[in-house]
C-alpha cells in the first residue's frame, strides 16, 4: 500500500538492487575463501571469524541504540566488515584481538564519520592496520600446527624458494582468508558475473603491480617469482574485495584506473623496498585517502557544457 | 556583555588573578577549547612526565613573557610588535633550555627540539597578542599562569593516557602488562594486559586528544542543559561552533529576568 501511494518526480527507475542485497552477495562470495581458511587452519579460524563478525555487528547495534539512530545492521555491511577483518587475521590470535578490531572498525572508522557511505577508509582494513601497528608480534604469528615456517611471501623476500602450486591452492601459512587464490577468484567471479564489481580496479591494480615487479622486482620477467607474488599475501583478497569497496573507491571510470594503478605501484613499492614482506593493506588505505582527490580531477564533463577556458 | 560590572567565569571579578587562572584552566583551556598549541600537544605527549615538563616549561615562559610584554606594550611600536614579542619570548625560552640542560639532561634529550620550539608556540604568541598587549602587568602574569596550567593539565592527561594504554606505565611505573608492580591476584590479572603500541605513536595522540575534546564538549553541553551560565565557555573555540546556540540562549533568558 505504502509503495503504491508514493509520489515522486520522474524518471521512475525500479530496481531490486538494494544495499542489503549487494552486501549479502559479497558475504556469499567471501564464503569460499573463508571456508577454505577454516578447512586449512581448523576450528580456531572459525572461532576468530565468528567473534569478528559478532563484534562488528554488536558494535553497530549498540552504538545506534545508544545514539538513538535507526538500526542499520540489517544491511549486512557490518557482517562484510567483520568477515573481511576476520579473514585478515592469523588464526593464532587471542580472542580479544578481533573484538578490539571490530569495535575500532565500526566505531572509529565507520560510525564516527557518519555510518555506511560516509567512511573515508575501508573499516576492515583500517582495523587491520590498527592491529598490525599495535600488536605486531601477535599479528604476524603465522605458526600453527600444520605450518611452522614463515609465510611464502616472507620466504620469497629472504630469497628462499617457494612452491607456487601450494600458494595458488592455499596450502600455506598466512591470514585466514588470504591463502587460497583459487577460492578468492571463485568468489570474485560470482561478484563480477552479478555485476556487483567490475574488473577496472582489480585489473588495473594487478596489471600495474606485475609491470612494477618486472621493472623493479630485481628478478626481471621471471614467471615463477611473479606468480608467487600474485598468489601470495593479501593481493587477491585486497584487489577483488577491499579495493572495490563502493564507499572508498572512485566512482568515475578514469578514476578507477588511476586508483588501481596507484594501488599496484604502492603495493610494489611496499613489497620490494619496504621492511615487511606485505603491503597490500597499507597501499589500499593510502589509496582510500586519495579517492576524493581522484574523483575531483576525473569528474566527467556534463553534456553540453564546455571545458572552462584557462584564464590567462 | 553589557553593563559596567563585567563578570568573568564563576562570577569572579573580570581580570582578577583567580578569574584569569580559572579561565585558562577550564573556560578557555588552550588545548581542549581554543585548540591552539597543537604541535607540542601531539608531539611530546608520549609519556606523562614529558607532558608535565613541557607544560611547566611553557607555563614559565608564558607567565614571564606575558608580564614583560604587558610592561612594555606602551613602548613597543605597533608595527614591530611581532619581532619585539619574539625577542622577549626567545629570551625566556633560552633561560628554560639552559636550566633544563643543566639540571634535567635526560628530559632535555627526550623533549629535544620541542623546547627551543616553545618560541613559536601559538599559545604564547596568542596570549601576548590577544591579552598581554592590552592589559596590565598583574592580570597578564596570572593569565599566563592560568593558560600555562591549562596547557599543562591537558597535555599531562594526554601523556598519561597514552603512556598507560600504549606502554602500560604511569609516570614510568609499570602498572599494566608484564612486570606490573601491583602484587597478588590483581597483579596477575593486570599482567595479562597487552600494550596497544599505536597509542605511543603519532596516531595515538590524535585518538586521545579527540576523546578528551569530546568529553569536554559533553561536560559543557550538560552544564548548558542544566541551565548554568556557560555563555563564557569556549568563546572563539572552533569546536564549540555547533552548540553555540544553546549557551547564547541561556544568557538571553537571564538578561530578560
Amino acid at each position: 500500500m505504502s509503495d503504491m501511494m508514493k509520489v515522486s518526480s520522474n524518471p521512475h527507475v525500479r530496481s531490486k538492487v538494494t544495499t542489503s542485497n549487494i552486501m549479502m552477495w559479497v558475504v556469499i562470495s567471501l564464503l569460499p575463501a573463508a571456508g577454505y581458511g577454516v578447512y586449512n587452519f581448523g576450528v580456531d579460524a572459525l572461532i576468530i571469524l565468528l567473534i569478528s563478525v559478532a563484534s562488528t555487528v554488536l558494535t553497530e547495534l549498540i552504538y545506534e541504540k545508544c545514539m538513538h539512530k535507526p538500526v542499520t545492521i540489517g544491511d549486512y555491511s557490518a557482517v562484510v566488515t567483520g568477515l573481511l577483518l576476520g579473514m585478515n587475521l592469523p588464526s593464532t590470535v587471542p580472542w580479544w584481538l578481533p573484538v578490539i578490531g571490530g569495535v575500532f572498525a565500526i566505531l572509529v572508522v565507520k560510525m564516527v564519520f557518519g555510518g555506511l557511505g560516509q567512511n573515508f577508509m575501508n573499516p576492515a582494513l583500517g582495523a587491520r592496520c590498527f592491529l598490525l601497528i599495535s600488536f605486531p608480534a601477535l599479528m604476524t604469528n603465522f605458526v600453527t600446527d600444520t605450518y611452522t615456517g614463515a609465510t611464502p611471501l616472507a620466504a620469497l623476500k629472504n630469497g628462499e624458494s617457494v612452491t607456487v602450486m601450494d600458494m595458488i591452492i592455499g596450502r600455506t601459512g598466512g591470514t585466514i582468508g588470504e591463502t587460497s587464490m583459487i577460492a578468492i577468484v571463485i568468489g570474485a567471479c560470482i561478484l563480477i558475473m552479478l555485476g556487483i564489481i567490475d574488473l577496472k580496479i582489480p585489473g588495473s591494480y594487478i596489471v600495474s603491480f606485475v609491470i612494477f615487479l618486472c621493472l623493479f622486482g630485481g628478478h626481471g620477467i621471471d614467471p615463477v617469482y611473479i606468480s608467487a607474488q600474485l598468489a601470495g599475501g593479501g593481493l587477491m583478497l585486497g584487489a577483488f574485495f577491499m579495493a572495490t569497496d563502493y564507499v572508498t573507491s572512485p566512482i568515475t571510470n578514469r578514476g578507477k584506473y588511476i586508483y588501481g594503478i596507484f594501488l599496484g605501484v604502492m603495493t610494489g613499492i611496499f613489497r620490494c623496498f619496504g621492511s615487511s614482506a606485505e603491503g597490500v593493506s597499507y597501499a589500499i588505505i593510502l589509496g582510500n585517502l586519495l579517492v576524493p582527490l581522484i574523483e575531483r580531477y576525473t569528474m566527467p564533463r556534463a553534456f553540453g557544457i564546455r571545458k572552462e577556458a584557462k584564464k590567462a | 556583555m553589557s553593563g559596567e560590572k563585567k563578570k568573568g567565569a564563576l562570577g569572579l571579578k573580570m581580570d582578577s588573578p583567580m578569574e584569569r587562572v580559572f579561565n585558562g584552566l577550564i573556560v578557555e583551556n588552550p588545548t581542549l577549547v581554543l585548540m591552539i598549541g597543537m604541535c607540542p600537544t601531539l608531539a611530546v605527549t608520549t609519556s606523562a612526565i614529558n607532558g608535565i615538563t613541557m607544560g611547566l616549561a611553557t607555563t614559565f615562559v608564558l607567565a614571564l613573557s606575558n608580564a614583560v610584554i604587558a610592561l612594555l606594550h606602551k613602548i613597543i611600536p605597533d608595527t614591530v610588535r611581532i619581532p619585539a614579542f619574539i625577542v622577549v619570548i626567545a629570551s625566556f625560552v633560552t633561560v628554560v633550555q639552559l636550566l633544563l640542560e643543566a639540571y634535567m639532561p635526560s628530559l632535555n634529550d627526550a623533549l629535544g627540539v620541542y623546547i627551543p620550539l616553545i618560541v613559536v608556540n601559538c599559545i604564547i604568541f596568542g596570549r601576548a597578542e590577544a591579552y598581554a598587549s592590552k592589559h596590565a602587568v598583574v592580570p597578564s602574569f596570572f593569565d599566563g599562569i592560568g593558560m600555562g596550567l591549562g596547557f599543562t593539565c591537558a597535555i599531562t592527561c594526554i601523556g598519561l593516557l597514552r603512556e598507560i594504554i600504549g606502554s602500560g606505565t604511569a609516570f614510568s611505573v609499570q602498572i599494566l602488562g608484564e612486570g606490573t608492580v601491583v602484587p597478588g591476584a590483581v597483579g596477575k590479572f593486570l599482567s595479562m594486559y597487552q600494550p596497544v603500541r599505536i597509542f605511543v605513536m603519532q596516531a595515538g595522540a590524535f585518538f586521545v586528544l579527540a576523546c578528551l575534546i569530546a568529553t569536554m564538549n559533553r561536560i559543557k553541553r550538560n552544564m548548558a542543559a542544566k541551565g548554568k551560565d556557560t555563555s563564557k565557555f569556549g568563546v572563539g573555540g572552533c569546536c564549540t561552533v555547533n552548540d553555540a546556540g544553546k549557551p547564547v540562549k541561556v544568557k538571553h533568558e537571564k538578561e530578560a529576568d
